[in-house]
């Protein structure tokens, strides 16, 4: 019952705020928008149990990645852009795409609790581990079956520090 | 009221994913279609969280969180390519940089 209400509290914060984020005219108010949503789905993580990424997504996402969105927006001079015309010339063939892949969610939603028979669990794969909490469980895995992935990420992130810096920097 | 199950939640993110694409498609201001970016991404990983949850397993946790990684990879490289292009074009348009066309 509370899970129900805290759902559709959530998913509304999600949906809104995208659809803000999508439709504003000034950057600003998209980000701000886009915080509103980016809160929405850390609520869903906790719904979901994964108290872990609900964290990751507060920190990383709202406290660093919109930062830097915002810090861009104040570098870059965004006054011009928000005068000219938003919306670029595809946009009425863009727009019947997604008409189309709107009806296509309709139409499944409209199937009701058939279209969505999902595979049942526990069909083999690694044992759940013992730890407790979301976060010890998800350090074991992540420590012992994806640990060169993890390792790939990091290097990934070397990366991409190392490229926006060079990239905006003036001169090399 | 009717408990909220897996099919919910891959509702919401199929909405979500195609709002997202929406932005992209249809915007023109660079900064916006990145934060469409985002809302795509943000979609995928509310999906790969119901099936973790659905399967009683981490591991789409654990993709989840290499989702997150790759998206803030792409949001520092996307927004040092727009400060670089604005330094040199004076323009935050996506269609008025067209120096490849023809």
């Amino acid at each position: 019952m509370t899970e129900t209400i805290f759902f559709y509290i959530f998913a509304l914060l999600t949906l809104g705020g995208a659809v803000l984020t999508v439709t504003r005219k000034s950057a600003v108010y998209s980000a701000v928008s886009l915080i509103v949503s980016l809160v929405g789905v850390a609520g869903l993580f906790l719904l979901q149990q994964a108290e872990f990424l609900f964290a990751v997504q507060i920190i990383l996402y709202i406290g660093g990645v919109m930062v830097l969105f915002l810090f861009v927006i104040m570098l870059v001079n965004l006054d011009e852009a928000a005068k000219q015309r938003q919306w670029n010339r595809q946009w009425w063939l863009a727009l019947a795409c997604l008409l189309g892949a709107g009806a296509l969610i309709v139409y499944f939603l409209s199937q009701g609790a058939g279209a969505f028979r999902i595979a049942s669990p526990a069909l083999g794969g690694a044992p759940p581990s013992a730890a407790p909490g979301n976060t010890e469980r998800l350090a074991d895995t992540l420590f012992s079956d994806y640990l060169l992935p993890f390792e790939i990420a990091s290097v990934l992130l070397l990366v991409a520090v190392v490229g926006s810096v060079f990239l905006a920097k003036k001169k090399v | 009221m009717h408990p909220i199950t897996t099919a919910h939640y891959l509702v919401l993110s199929a909405i979500l994913l195609v709002i997202g694409t929406l932005g992209v498609l249809t915007r023109r201001n660079i900064v916006i279609i990145l934060m469409s970016i985002e809302l795509i991404l943000n979609a995928v990983n509310i999906n790969l969280i119901a099936f973790a949850r659905h399967l009683g397993q981490v591991s789409g946790q654990i993709f989840a969180i290499f989702v997150i990684v790759v998206a803030v990879g792409e949001a520092a490289v996307g927004l040092g390519i727009l400060i670089a292009l604005f330094r040199n074009k004076e323009t935050v348009q996506a269609d008025e940089i067209d120096l490849l066309k023809w």
